[in-house]
Protein backbone atom coordinates (compact mmCIF):
# COMPACT_ATOMS: atom_id res chain seq x y z
CA UNK A 1 0.00 0.00 0.00
CA UNK A 2 1.21 3.49 -0.75
CA UNK A 3 2.76 5.32 2.17
CA UNK A 4 0.33 8.22 1.70
CA UNK A 5 -2.59 5.98 2.62
CA UNK A 6 -0.84 4.59 5.68
CA UNK A 7 0.27 8.05 6.59
CA UNK A 8 -3.34 9.28 6.33
CA UNK A 9 -4.43 6.69 8.88
CA UNK A 10 -1.53 7.62 11.12
CA UNK A 11 -2.22 11.38 10.97
CA UNK A 12 -5.90 10.74 11.60
CA UNK A 13 -5.13 8.87 14.82
CA UNK A 14 -2.43 11.32 15.93
CA UNK A 15 -4.36 14.51 15.19
CA UNK A 16 -7.67 13.24 16.51
CA UNK A 17 -6.71 11.06 19.46
CA UNK A 18 -3.13 12.03 20.28
CA UNK A 19 0.35 10.54 20.22
CA UNK A 20 -0.29 8.01 22.98
CA UNK A 21 -3.13 6.36 21.14
CA UNK A 22 -1.02 6.17 18.02
CA UNK A 23 1.68 4.55 20.10
CA UNK A 24 -0.87 1.96 21.22
CA UNK A 25 -1.83 1.33 17.60
CA UNK A 26 1.75 0.80 16.44
CA UNK A 27 2.40 -1.63 19.28
CA UNK A 28 -0.78 -3.56 18.69
CA UNK A 29 -0.15 -3.66 14.94
CA UNK A 30 3.39 -4.87 15.60
CA UNK A 31 5.04 -2.05 13.67
CA UNK A 32 8.81 -1.85 14.01
CA UNK A 33 8.72 1.94 13.43
CA UNK A 34 6.75 4.82 14.86
CA UNK A 35 5.61 6.58 11.72
CA UNK A 36 4.96 5.97 8.03
CA UNK A 37 6.84 7.74 5.27
CA UNK A 38 4.38 9.29 2.82
CA UNK A 39 6.55 8.60 -0.19
CA UNK A 40 7.47 4.98 0.44
CA UNK A 41 5.56 1.77 -0.21
CA UNK A 42 4.55 -0.74 2.41
CA UNK A 43 3.19 -4.28 2.27
CA UNK A 44 -0.60 -4.44 2.16
CA UNK A 45 -0.88 -6.52 5.31
CA UNK A 46 0.64 -3.64 7.28
CA UNK A 47 -2.27 -1.36 6.38
CA UNK A 48 -4.72 -4.08 7.35
CA UNK A 49 -2.98 -4.60 10.70
CA UNK A 50 -2.93 -0.88 11.40
CA UNK A 51 -6.63 -0.50 10.59
CA UNK A 52 -7.56 -3.46 12.79
CA UNK A 53 -5.39 -2.13 15.59
CA UNK A 54 -6.89 1.37 15.25
CA UNK A 55 -10.39 0.03 15.51
CA UNK A 56 -9.42 -2.02 18.56
CA UNK A 57 -7.54 0.78 20.31
CA UNK A 58 -10.36 3.26 19.71
CA UNK A 59 -12.91 0.56 20.54
CA UNK A 60 -15.05 1.45 17.53
CA UNK A 61 -16.28 -0.52 14.53
CA UNK A 62 -13.90 -0.34 11.60
CA UNK A 63 -16.48 1.14 9.24
CA UNK A 64 -16.98 4.08 11.56
CA UNK A 65 -13.25 4.59 11.81
CA UNK A 66 -12.93 4.54 8.01
CA UNK A 67 -15.72 7.07 7.63
CA UNK A 68 -14.04 9.32 10.19
CA UNK A 69 -10.78 9.07 8.28
CA UNK A 70 -12.60 10.32 5.18
CA UNK A 71 -14.06 13.25 7.11
CA UNK A 72 -10.72 14.00 8.73
CA UNK A 73 -8.99 14.17 5.34
CA UNK A 74 -11.19 17.06 4.26
CA UNK A 75 -11.85 18.91 7.47
CA UNK A 76 -8.70 18.85 9.60
CA UNK A 77 -6.47 21.93 9.29
CA UNK A 78 -3.35 19.74 9.16
CA UNK A 79 -4.46 18.30 5.84
CA UNK A 80 -5.81 21.53 4.34
CA UNK A 81 -3.77 20.88 1.20
CA UNK A 82 -5.86 17.84 0.34
CA UNK A 83 -9.15 19.71 0.76
CA UNK A 84 -7.84 22.35 -1.62
CA UNK A 85 -6.88 19.76 -4.21
CA UNK A 86 -10.36 18.29 -4.04
CA UNK A 87 -11.97 21.71 -4.34
CA UNK A 88 -10.20 22.19 -7.66
CA UNK A 89 -12.58 19.53 -8.91
CA UNK A 90 -15.50 21.90 -9.30
CA UNK A 91 -17.10 25.19 -8.37
CA UNK A 92 -20.08 23.52 -6.67
CA UNK A 93 -20.87 20.19 -5.07
CA UNK A 94 -22.47 18.68 -8.17
CA UNK A 95 -19.50 19.64 -10.32
CA UNK A 96 -17.29 18.16 -7.66
CA UNK A 97 -19.26 14.91 -7.77
CA UNK A 98 -18.75 14.76 -11.51
CA UNK A 99 -15.03 15.33 -11.07
CA UNK A 100 -14.81 12.13 -8.99
CA UNK A 101 -14.78 10.10 -12.21
CA UNK A 102 -11.34 11.60 -12.84
CA UNK A 103 -10.21 11.36 -9.24
CA UNK A 104 -7.77 8.51 -9.69
CA UNK A 105 -6.31 10.15 -12.82
CA UNK A 106 -5.96 13.45 -11.00
CA UNK A 107 -4.22 11.73 -8.12
CA UNK A 108 -1.85 9.98 -10.49
CA UNK A 109 -0.89 13.31 -12.08
CA UNK A 110 0.34 14.42 -8.67
CA UNK A 111 1.79 11.17 -7.33
CA UNK A 112 2.38 8.83 -10.23
CA UNK A 113 2.60 5.62 -8.19
CA UNK A 114 -0.50 6.19 -6.09
CA UNK A 115 -3.29 4.04 -7.53
CA UNK A 116 -6.62 4.94 -5.98
CA UNK A 117 -9.65 2.78 -6.71
CA UNK A 118 -11.81 3.87 -9.64
CA UNK A 119 -15.10 5.54 -8.79
CA UNK A 120 -17.96 6.21 -11.13
CA UNK A 121 -20.82 8.65 -10.67
CA UNK A 122 -24.26 7.64 -11.90
CA UNK A 123 -26.81 10.41 -12.28
CA UNK A 124 -30.34 9.16 -11.68
CA UNK A 125 -31.92 12.59 -11.67
CA UNK A 126 -30.82 16.19 -11.17
CA UNK A 127 -30.43 15.67 -7.45
CA UNK A 128 -30.02 11.93 -7.05
CA UNK A 129 -26.71 10.21 -7.68
CA UNK A 130 -24.95 6.97 -6.92
CA UNK A 131 -21.25 6.62 -6.52
CA UNK A 132 -19.99 3.20 -7.56
CA UNK A 133 -16.63 2.34 -6.18
CA UNK A 134 -14.60 -0.64 -7.35
CA UNK A 135 -12.00 -1.36 -4.81
CA UNK A 136 -9.80 -4.16 -3.62
CA UNK A 137 -9.39 -2.17 -0.44
CA UNK A 138 -12.19 -3.33 1.83
CA UNK A 139 -14.15 -0.43 3.25
CA UNK A 140 -12.82 2.19 0.83
CA UNK A 141 -16.47 3.15 0.30
CA UNK A 142 -16.73 4.22 3.93
CA UNK A 143 -13.73 6.52 3.53
CA UNK A 144 -15.41 8.04 0.49
CA UNK A 145 -18.65 8.39 2.43
CA UNK A 146 -16.94 10.41 5.16
CA UNK A 147 -15.05 12.43 2.59
CA UNK A 148 -18.21 13.25 0.60
CA UNK A 149 -20.10 14.31 3.72
CA UNK A 150 -17.32 16.70 4.63
CA UNK A 151 -17.04 17.99 1.06
CA UNK A 152 -20.79 18.68 0.96
CA UNK A 153 -20.33 20.83 4.07
CA UNK A 154 -17.30 22.44 2.51
CA UNK A 155 -19.33 23.50 -0.53
CA UNK A 156 -22.24 24.51 1.71
CA UNK A 157 -24.50 21.90 0.11
CA UNK A 158 -27.17 20.00 1.99
CA UNK A 159 -27.12 16.37 0.96
CA UNK A 160 -28.12 13.01 2.36
CA UNK A 161 -25.52 10.36 1.85
CA UNK A 162 -26.02 6.70 2.51
CA UNK A 163 -23.85 3.66 2.26
CA UNK A 164 -25.85 1.19 0.19
CA UNK A 165 -23.68 -1.78 0.90
CA UNK A 166 -21.39 -3.63 -1.35
CA UNK A 167 -19.91 -6.95 -2.21
CA UNK A 168 -17.40 -8.55 -4.53
CA UNK A 169 -15.22 -5.47 -4.53
CA UNK A 170 -18.01 -3.05 -5.49
CA UNK A 171 -19.45 -0.53 -3.06
CA UNK A 172 -22.31 1.86 -3.59
CA UNK A 173 -23.05 5.24 -2.04
CA UNK A 174 -26.33 7.01 -2.62
CA UNK A 175 -26.30 10.81 -2.73
CA UNK A 176 -29.45 12.85 -2.46
CA UNK A 177 -28.88 16.54 -2.94
CA UNK A 178 -31.46 18.63 -1.07
CA UNK A 179 -30.01 22.06 -1.65
CA UNK A 180 -26.77 22.95 -3.38
CA UNK A 181 -26.21 26.26 -1.59
CA UNK A 182 -27.70 25.60 1.80
CA UNK A 183 -24.93 27.45 3.65
CA UNK A 184 -21.94 29.55 2.70
CA UNK A 185 -19.60 26.61 2.98
CA UNK A 186 -15.90 27.24 3.31
CA UNK A 187 -13.91 29.74 1.36
CA UNK A 188 -11.84 28.48 -1.54
CA UNK A 189 -9.40 30.79 -3.28
CA UNK A 190 -7.83 29.44 -6.44
CA UNK A 191 -4.49 31.07 -5.77
CA UNK A 192 -4.25 30.83 -1.99
CA UNK A 193 -0.78 30.18 -0.71
CA UNK A 194 -0.80 26.73 0.80
CA UNK A 195 0.37 26.53 4.37
CA UNK B 1 -24.78 50.39 -39.67
CA UNK B 2 -27.44 48.59 -37.63
CA UNK B 3 -26.28 45.30 -39.10
CA UNK B 4 -22.70 46.00 -38.09
CA UNK B 5 -23.66 46.81 -34.51
CA UNK B 6 -25.69 43.64 -34.16
CA UNK B 7 -22.91 41.44 -35.54
CA UNK B 8 -20.37 43.06 -33.27
CA UNK B 9 -22.59 42.67 -30.26
CA UNK B 10 -23.07 38.97 -31.09
CA UNK B 11 -19.36 38.53 -31.46
CA UNK B 12 -18.70 40.30 -28.15
CA UNK B 13 -21.06 37.92 -26.39
CA UNK B 14 -19.42 34.89 -27.98
CA UNK B 15 -15.94 36.06 -27.16
CA UNK B 16 -16.86 36.93 -23.57
CA UNK B 17 -17.53 33.21 -23.07
CA UNK B 18 -14.71 31.76 -25.15
CA UNK B 19 -12.02 34.34 -24.43
CA UNK B 20 -12.94 36.27 -21.27
CA UNK B 21 -9.62 38.11 -21.46
CA UNK B 22 -9.99 39.62 -24.92
CA UNK B 23 -10.29 43.24 -26.05
CA UNK B 24 -11.71 44.65 -29.23
CA UNK B 25 -10.05 47.79 -30.56
CA UNK B 26 -11.59 50.29 -32.93
CA UNK B 27 -9.78 51.87 -35.87
CA UNK B 28 -8.17 54.50 -33.63
CA UNK B 29 -6.72 51.93 -31.22
CA UNK B 30 -9.24 52.57 -28.48
CA UNK B 31 -10.90 49.76 -26.56
CA UNK B 32 -14.41 49.23 -27.84
CA UNK B 33 -15.15 46.13 -25.76
CA UNK B 34 -13.34 44.14 -23.07
CA UNK B 35 -13.94 40.60 -21.84
CA UNK B 36 -15.23 40.32 -18.26
CA UNK B 37 -12.05 38.84 -16.76
CA UNK B 38 -9.78 41.41 -18.37
CA UNK B 39 -12.06 44.16 -17.07
CA UNK B 40 -11.75 42.60 -13.60
CA UNK B 41 -7.96 42.86 -13.81
CA UNK B 42 -8.15 46.58 -14.57
CA UNK B 43 -8.70 48.37 -11.31
CA UNK B 44 -8.58 51.94 -12.64
CA UNK B 45 -12.14 51.98 -13.91
CA UNK B 46 -13.77 51.13 -17.20
CA UNK B 47 -11.46 49.86 -19.92
CA UNK B 48 -13.84 50.88 -22.65
CA UNK B 49 -12.88 54.10 -24.38
CA UNK B 50 -9.24 53.97 -23.27
CA UNK B 51 -6.38 53.73 -25.72
CA UNK B 52 -5.04 50.17 -25.66
CA UNK B 53 -1.39 51.26 -25.71
CA UNK B 54 -1.99 53.61 -22.79
CA UNK B 55 -3.30 50.76 -20.64
CA UNK B 56 -0.76 48.18 -21.79
CA UNK B 57 2.94 48.42 -22.46
CA UNK B 58 4.10 46.25 -25.30
CA UNK B 59 7.49 44.66 -24.48
CA UNK B 60 7.80 42.52 -27.55
CA UNK B 61 7.68 43.32 -30.38
CA UNK B 62 9.03 46.74 -29.37
CA UNK B 63 8.43 50.24 -30.68
CA UNK B 64 4.75 49.85 -31.40
CA UNK B 65 3.09 53.24 -30.90
CA UNK B 66 0.17 53.44 -33.27
CA UNK B 67 -2.84 51.37 -34.30
CA UNK B 68 -1.29 50.90 -37.74
CA UNK B 69 1.83 49.46 -36.18
CA UNK B 70 -0.30 47.25 -33.95
CA UNK B 71 -2.15 45.87 -36.96
CA UNK B 72 1.19 45.08 -38.56
CA UNK B 73 2.02 42.57 -35.78
CA UNK B 74 -1.15 40.63 -36.47
CA UNK B 75 -0.63 36.93 -35.71
CA UNK B 76 2.60 37.52 -33.81
CA UNK B 77 2.88 36.47 -30.17
CA UNK B 78 2.82 39.61 -28.04
CA UNK B 79 4.49 40.14 -24.67
CA UNK B 80 2.91 42.96 -22.75
CA UNK B 81 2.10 44.17 -19.28
CA UNK B 82 -0.31 46.48 -17.54
CA UNK B 83 1.11 49.95 -17.08
CA UNK B 84 -0.47 50.20 -13.63
CA UNK B 85 0.61 48.14 -10.60
CA UNK B 86 1.13 45.27 -10.11
CA UNK B 87 2.22 45.51 -13.75
CA UNK B 88 1.15 41.94 -14.41
CA UNK B 89 2.83 40.40 -17.43
CA UNK B 90 0.57 38.98 -20.12
CA UNK B 91 0.81 37.15 -23.39
CA UNK B 92 -1.39 38.07 -26.30
CA UNK B 93 -2.23 37.64 -29.92
CA UNK B 94 -3.87 40.12 -32.25
CA UNK B 95 -6.20 39.28 -35.09
CA UNK B 96 -7.97 41.63 -37.46
CA UNK B 97 -11.65 41.71 -36.59
CA UNK B 98 -14.54 40.99 -38.92
CA UNK B 99 -15.38 44.70 -39.03
CA UNK B 100 -13.06 46.89 -41.12
CA UNK B 101 -10.09 48.34 -39.15
CA UNK B 102 -11.11 46.55 -35.96
CA UNK B 103 -8.67 44.36 -34.09
CA UNK B 104 -9.29 41.69 -31.49
CA UNK B 105 -6.52 40.90 -29.01
CA UNK B 106 -6.78 37.83 -26.80
CA UNK B 107 -4.70 37.90 -23.66
CA UNK B 108 -3.57 35.34 -21.13
CA UNK B 109 -1.35 35.19 -18.08
CA UNK B 110 1.31 32.85 -19.35
CA UNK B 111 3.80 31.93 -16.70
CA UNK B 112 2.66 34.67 -14.31
CA UNK B 113 -0.62 32.80 -13.82
CA UNK B 114 -0.08 31.94 -10.16
CA UNK B 115 0.64 35.54 -9.18
CA UNK B 116 -2.21 36.72 -11.37
CA UNK B 117 -4.74 34.47 -9.74
CA UNK B 118 -3.58 35.61 -6.30
CA UNK B 119 -3.27 39.29 -7.07
CA UNK B 120 -6.73 39.52 -8.60
CA UNK B 121 -8.50 36.84 -6.51
CA UNK B 122 -9.69 35.08 -9.65
CA UNK B 123 -12.06 32.14 -9.49
CA UNK B 124 -12.89 29.28 -11.83
CA UNK B 125 -15.70 31.43 -13.25
CA UNK B 126 -13.11 33.90 -14.55
CA UNK B 127 -11.70 31.35 -16.94
CA UNK B 128 -13.31 29.81 -19.98
CA UNK B 129 -14.72 26.37 -19.20
CA UNK B 130 -12.21 24.86 -21.64
CA UNK B 131 -9.28 26.78 -20.20
CA UNK B 132 -6.76 24.48 -18.50
CA UNK B 133 -5.70 27.11 -15.97
CA UNK B 134 -7.60 25.57 -13.08
CA UNK B 135 -6.11 22.16 -13.87
CA UNK B 136 -2.71 23.75 -13.98
CA UNK B 137 -3.21 25.40 -10.61
CA UNK B 138 -4.30 22.02 -9.28
CA UNK B 139 -1.13 20.46 -10.64
CA UNK B 140 1.08 23.15 -9.19
CA UNK B 141 -0.39 22.59 -5.74
CA UNK B 142 -0.40 18.82 -6.01
CA UNK B 143 3.20 18.73 -7.22
CA UNK B 144 4.34 21.16 -4.56
CA UNK B 145 2.75 18.97 -1.90
CA UNK B 146 4.35 15.84 -3.34
CA UNK B 147 7.72 17.59 -3.60
CA UNK B 148 7.42 18.73 -0.02
CA UNK B 149 6.69 15.17 1.10
CA UNK B 150 9.70 13.92 -0.87
CA UNK B 151 11.88 16.66 0.55
CA UNK B 152 10.86 15.71 4.08
CA UNK B 153 11.67 12.10 3.31
CA UNK B 154 15.05 13.07 1.87
CA UNK B 155 15.88 15.09 4.95
CA UNK B 156 14.99 12.19 7.19
CA UNK B 157 16.95 9.74 5.07
CA UNK B 158 19.93 12.07 5.12
CA UNK B 159 19.69 12.20 8.91
CA UNK B 160 19.52 8.42 9.04
CA UNK B 161 22.51 8.16 6.72
CA UNK B 162 24.59 10.46 8.90
CA UNK B 163 23.58 8.48 11.97
CA UNK B 164 24.48 5.23 10.22
CA UNK B 165 27.83 6.62 9.17
CA UNK B 166 28.51 7.69 12.72
CA UNK B 167 27.72 4.22 13.90
CA UNK B 168 29.81 2.58 11.21
CA UNK B 169 32.88 0.66 12.22
CA UNK B 170 34.84 0.90 9.02
CA UNK B 171 37.28 3.47 7.76
CA UNK B 172 35.95 3.91 4.24
CA UNK B 173 39.28 4.87 2.68
CA UNK B 174 41.34 1.91 3.83
CA UNK B 175 38.68 -0.65 4.73
CA UNK B 176 40.35 -0.99 8.12
CA UNK B 177 38.42 -0.65 11.37
CA UNK B 178 37.92 2.88 12.63
CA UNK B 179 38.53 4.31 16.06
CA UNK B 180 35.05 3.42 17.32
CA UNK B 181 35.48 -0.20 16.28
CA UNK B 182 38.90 -0.28 17.92
CA UNK B 183 37.43 1.11 21.16
CA UNK B 184 34.88 -1.72 21.13
CA UNK B 185 37.49 -4.38 20.52
CA UNK B 186 39.76 -2.95 23.17
CA UNK B 187 37.07 -2.79 25.84
CA UNK B 188 36.10 -6.36 24.98
CA UNK B 189 39.73 -7.46 25.32
CA UNK B 190 40.09 -5.61 28.62
CA UNK B 191 37.01 -7.42 29.86
CA UNK B 192 38.39 -10.84 29.02
CA UNK B 193 41.24 -12.71 30.65
CA UNK B 194 43.17 -13.10 27.45
CA UNK B 195 46.38 -11.05 27.36
CA UNK B 196 47.10 -9.00 24.27
CA UNK B 197 49.56 -6.56 22.73
CA UNK B 198 48.66 -3.10 21.49
CA UNK B 199 50.79 -1.35 18.89
CA UNK B 200 50.53 2.31 18.08
CA UNK B 201 51.94 2.95 14.61
CA UNK B 202 52.51 6.41 13.22
CA UNK B 203 53.61 7.06 9.66
CA UNK B 204 56.69 9.19 9.12
CA UNK B 205 57.00 11.63 6.20
CA UNK B 206 53.38 11.05 5.21
CA UNK B 207 52.62 14.76 5.42
CA UNK B 208 55.38 15.40 2.87
CA UNK B 209 53.72 12.99 0.42
CA UNK B 210 50.40 14.74 0.86
CA UNK B 211 51.95 18.18 0.51
CA UNK B 212 54.13 17.50 -2.52
CA UNK B 213 52.11 14.91 -4.46
CA UNK B 214 48.59 15.74 -3.34
CA UNK B 215 45.81 14.03 -1.50
CA UNK B 216 45.25 11.40 -4.17
CA UNK B 217 48.82 10.21 -3.61
CA UNK B 218 48.25 10.33 0.16
CA UNK B 219 45.11 8.24 -0.16
CA UNK B 220 46.91 5.75 -2.35
CA UNK B 221 49.71 5.44 0.20
CA UNK B 222 47.25 4.88 3.05
CA UNK B 223 45.56 2.10 1.10
CA UNK B 224 48.91 0.46 0.41
CA UNK B 225 49.90 0.81 4.08
CA UNK B 226 46.63 -0.83 5.10
CA UNK B 227 47.26 -3.75 2.74
CA UNK B 228 50.76 -4.29 4.13
CA UNK B 229 49.50 -4.38 7.70
CA UNK B 230 46.69 -6.75 6.86
CA UNK B 231 49.12 -9.05 5.03
CA UNK B 232 51.59 -9.06 7.90
CA UNK B 233 49.11 -9.83 10.68
CA UNK B 234 46.78 -12.66 11.56
CA UNK B 235 43.04 -12.75 10.92
CA UNK B 236 42.34 -12.48 14.64
CA UNK B 237 44.31 -9.25 14.95
CA UNK B 238 42.50 -5.94 14.78
CA UNK B 239 43.98 -3.17 12.67
CA UNK B 240 42.37 0.24 12.89
CA UNK B 241 43.05 3.64 11.48
CA UNK B 242 42.54 6.01 14.38
CA UNK B 243 43.82 9.25 12.86
CA UNK B 244 45.04 10.65 9.55
CA UNK B 245 48.25 8.61 9.54
CA UNK B 246 47.93 6.77 12.83
CA UNK B 247 47.08 3.13 13.27
CA UNK B 248 46.42 0.88 16.25
CA UNK B 249 47.01 -2.86 16.03
CA UNK B 250 45.67 -5.24 18.67
CA UNK B 251 47.11 -8.76 18.88
CA UNK B 252 44.97 -11.06 21.04
CA UNK B 253 46.93 -13.73 22.89
CA UNK B 254 50.27 -12.47 21.61
CA UNK B 255 52.69 -11.17 24.25
CA UNK B 256 55.95 -12.66 23.03
CA UNK B 257 58.48 -9.83 22.63
CA UNK B 258 60.47 -11.50 19.88
CA UNK B 259 57.43 -12.19 17.71
CA UNK B 260 56.03 -8.71 18.17
CA UNK B 261 59.38 -7.14 17.44
CA UNK B 262 59.68 -9.21 14.26
CA UNK B 263 56.21 -8.19 13.09
CA UNK B 264 56.85 -4.51 13.86
CA UNK B 265 60.19 -4.36 12.11
CA UNK B 266 58.89 -6.25 9.10
CA UNK B 267 55.96 -3.87 8.75
CA UNK B 268 58.32 -0.88 8.99
CA UNK B 269 60.68 -2.28 6.38
CA UNK B 270 57.81 -3.02 3.98
CA UNK B 271 56.42 0.49 4.49
CA UNK B 272 59.80 1.92 3.62
CA UNK B 273 59.71 0.44 0.14
CA UNK B 274 58.85 3.37 -2.14
CA UNK B 275 55.24 3.28 -3.33
CA UNK B 276 54.80 4.27 -6.98
CA UNK B 277 51.99 6.67 -7.75
CA UNK B 278 51.42 8.14 -11.21
CA UNK B 279 55.07 8.12 -12.12
CA UNK B 280 56.27 9.48 -8.76
CA UNK B 281 57.71 7.54 -5.84
CA UNK B 282 56.18 8.05 -2.42
CA UNK B 283 58.68 7.43 0.33
CA UNK B 284 57.44 7.02 3.88
CA UNK B 285 58.40 5.18 7.02
CA UNK B 286 56.81 4.41 10.36
CA UNK B 287 57.51 4.44 14.09
CA UNK B 288 55.88 2.01 16.47
CA UNK B 289 55.32 1.82 20.22
CA UNK B 290 53.97 -1.35 21.82
CA UNK B 291 52.41 -2.17 25.18
CA UNK B 292 51.50 -5.57 26.63
CA UNK B 293 48.39 -5.92 28.74
CA UNK B 294 50.18 -8.61 30.71
CA UNK B 295 52.56 -5.95 32.10
CA UNK B 296 49.68 -4.47 34.13
CA UNK B 297 47.68 -5.75 37.06
CA UNK B 298 44.59 -3.91 36.03
CA UNK B 299 45.10 -2.37 32.59
CA UNK B 300 42.82 0.44 31.38
CA UNK B 301 42.46 1.78 27.85
CA UNK B 302 43.76 5.21 28.93
CA UNK B 303 46.84 3.71 30.53
CA UNK B 304 47.60 1.47 27.56
CA UNK B 305 47.27 4.31 25.07
CA UNK B 306 49.30 6.71 27.16
CA UNK B 307 52.12 4.20 27.55
CA UNK B 308 51.98 3.13 23.90
CA UNK B 309 52.37 6.81 23.03
CA UNK B 310 55.45 7.11 25.24
CA UNK B 311 56.95 4.09 23.48
CA UNK B 312 56.02 5.58 20.11
CA UNK B 313 57.63 8.94 20.95
CA UNK B 314 60.73 7.11 22.13
CA UNK B 315 60.90 5.41 18.73
CA UNK B 316 60.54 8.77 17.01
CA UNK B 317 63.32 10.28 19.10
CA UNK B 318 65.49 7.30 18.37
CA UNK B 319 65.54 8.40 14.76
CA UNK B 320 62.21 7.12 13.41
CA UNK B 321 61.66 3.77 11.66
CA UNK B 322 62.08 2.21 15.11
CA UNK B 323 60.04 0.01 17.38
CA UNK B 324 60.01 0.25 21.22
CA UNK B 325 58.22 -1.70 23.92
CA UNK B 326 56.95 0.40 26.73
CA UNK B 327 58.91 0.24 29.98
CA UNK B 328 58.55 2.69 32.83
CA UNK B 329 62.15 3.86 32.34
CA UNK B 330 61.13 5.48 29.07
CA UNK B 331 59.32 8.10 31.11
CA UNK B 332 62.63 9.14 32.70
CA UNK B 333 63.42 10.94 29.50
CA UNK B 334 60.95 13.78 29.63
CA UNK B 335 61.15 14.06 25.81
CA UNK B 336 59.30 10.80 25.52
CA UNK B 337 56.23 12.10 27.30
CA UNK B 338 55.68 14.67 24.58
CA UNK B 339 55.28 14.25 20.85
CA UNK B 340 58.38 15.22 18.84
CA UNK B 341 58.37 18.84 17.72
CA UNK B 342 56.66 19.49 14.44
CA UNK B 343 53.98 16.97 15.07
CA UNK B 344 50.42 18.20 15.06
CA UNK B 345 48.82 19.01 18.35
CA UNK B 346 45.86 16.73 17.65
CA UNK B 347 48.19 13.80 17.28
CA UNK B 348 49.73 14.59 20.63
CA UNK B 349 46.32 14.13 22.16
CA UNK B 350 45.59 10.90 20.30
CA UNK B 351 44.77 8.03 22.57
Amino acid sequence: MHGLINRAIECFVRDTYGEDRWGDVTRLAGLSFTGFEAMLRYDDYITENVLNATSEVLDRPQNEVLEDIGTYLVSHPNVEGLRRLLRFGGVNFVEFLHSLDDLSDRVRLAVSDLDLPRVELREHSLNHFSLICQSEIKGYGFVLLGLLRAMADDYGALAILEYQGGGQGVENISIMLIESSYSDGRLFELGARSA
Amino acid sequence: MTQRTKNSADLDTVLDVLCPMHVTLDATGHIRHAGPTLQKLYTEGDLIGRRFLEVFELNRPRAIATMTELLSVCGVKLHLQFRNAPRTGLKGILVVGPEPDEAIINLSFGISILDGVRDYALTSADFAATDLTVEMLYLIEAKSAAMEASRTLNLRLQGAMIAAEEQAFTDTLTGLKNRRAMDHVLSRMLGSDEPFALMHLDLDFFKAVNDTLGHAAGDHVLQKVARIMVDETRDVDTISRVGGDEFVLIFPGLTDHATLERVALRVISLLEEPIPFEGAMCKISASIGTVLSSDYDDPTAEQLFADADVALYASKHAGRACHRFYVDELRDNVQNTKPPTGRDAHQAKAG
